[in-house]
């Protein structure tokens, strides 16, 4: 009778104002999705920081994994070209 | 390859780069975390025992509001520190059944009775002045969703203290008969609070790991020291006065000196022989047994949803 209670875990996203991204905060147990939204505004918002919650089942969320880190994010690592600062400008152009 | 982890992860902690669930980390480390997170998660929700129970007696409206709201919070915060613990590896039935089963301990403060509604006030202020003390520190702790529990926790903590203190200031400038009540819970509540940092760092052998895991960040000594300076002043504003003849400042140390802990009360208390160990344990599984058939019906009514291909 009691493994019937394993309410599953959600993921929650907050989004704190109209503008701003949702943001993960936590998880929580629901039997689903609505119960999971009433349960994360009295969770997460009991102080107005959310506008608009997203609920996901955990079980669907996949992640990289950190042991690859260092090999999967490496093509970014040697290309300082692409940000704005590279290039050498003279000081007196404006606006640029 | 265990040696070579072991080594990449504390660099990790010795550089504050936190550690998340997925990273490689001790399996001593997994386990101590469990245990101090599970361990604050229980007094969370068994914090909520003593001060529920005044609820329906608080002496206005506004002074229930407050008390529900800070319940509310604390049961928020006991599920923020059980998801943290969860990302471990344990599930939130297994520390459940801990808890029950006096496997799993809670802060041993919530074993002493609340006997007045100046009690609510010493909780306030002592207790949760004391948690904030110990708790403010583990924002930085080295596990991101604990550090990230706990950061989220102080935020709301600081209510708490505020109102409790504002309830025993209320009473201290009332009637005798109130002034008396306000110094009798600050009398009860006092020692148990000096307690609640744990045993001295003599007696404390975990603490040299666990802050070089940086899950602890100062010894129970230190916490303790700077809540008895903090309090000592604090007091002073109430026109109260803390029960220990001992307490006096120490020009040389710059901090107060304070007087001895009856240790053996606190181990009796941890021990399970406290004045209210066992009706608190006994509420708590009480109001889980009775919560099974909502739990169920829960479940149920979800399987039907989707038998019937409706979502939400």
């Amino acid at each position: 009778m009691e493994k019937q209670h394993n309410w599953p875990l959600w993921e929650i996203f907050i989004r704190s104002k109209q503008g701003l991204d949702h943001k993960h905060v936590g998880s929580l147990h629901a039997a689903d999705a609505a119960m999971a939204i009433e349960n994360a505004r009295d969770v997460y918002t009991r102080r107005m920081e959310g506008v608009s919650i997203w609920v996901v089942e955990s079980k669907y969320i996949h992640a990289s994994n950190p042991d690859d880190a260092a090999a999967f994010y490496d093509p970014a690592n040697d290309k300082v070209y692409r940000h704005p600062t590279f290039y050498d400008l003279p000081d007196e152009l404006k606006h640029m | 390859m265990d040696s070579a982890s072991e080594k990449l992860f504390q660099d990790k902690v010795d550089q504050d780069i936190r550690i998340e669930p997925k990273d490689w980390m001790p399996e001593a480390y997994r386990k101590t975390l469990i245990r101090q997170i599970s361990q604050h998660a229980h007094s969370e929700i068994v914090g909520m025992l003593p001060e529920a129970n005044w609820i329906t007696r608080a002496p206005s409206l506004r002074r229930k509001a407050t008390l529900i709201a800070k319940v509310q919070d604390e049961a928020g915060h006991g599920l923020y520190l059980y998801s943290a613990a969860e990302t471990l590896g344990i599930s939130r039935d297994e520390m459940i059944s801990q808890l029950h089963s006096g496997k799993a301990k809670y802060s041993s403060i919530f074993n002493y009775p609340t006997l007045t509604w100046a009690d609510m006030g010493a909780i306030g202020w002592l207790v949760d002045g004391a948690a904030i003390m110990n708790q403010v520190p583990l924002c930085r702790a080295s596990y991101g969703p604990y550090a990230r529990a706990m950061v989220r926790i102080c935020k709301e903590e600081s209510f708490h203290q505020r109102q409790g203190f504002e309830i025993l200031l209320v009473l201290s400038r009332g009637s005798e008969a109130q002034r008396r009540m306000c110094q009798d819970a600050i009398d009860r509540w006092w020692w148990p609070s000096v307690m609640m940092f744990g045993p001295n760092d003599d007696a404390s052998p975990h603490t040299a790991q666990s802050m070089q895991w940086k899950i602890k960040r100062f010894t129970n000594d230190e916490l303790r020291q700077k809540f008895v300076d903090v309090c000592a002043e604090q007091v002073k504003l109430l026109g109260m006065r803390l029960p220990d003849a001992e307490l006096r400042w120490n020009e040389e140390r710059q901090h107060y000196d304070f007087g001895s802990i009856d240790w053996e009360e606190f181990w009796n208390v941890v021990n399970s022989n406290g004045p209210c160990n066992r009706q608190r344990l006994a509420v708590r599984v009480k109001a889980h047994e009775d919560g099974a058939w909502v739990r169920e019906a829960a479940v149920a009514h979800a399987e039907k949803k989707i038998q019937y291909g409706k979502t939400a």
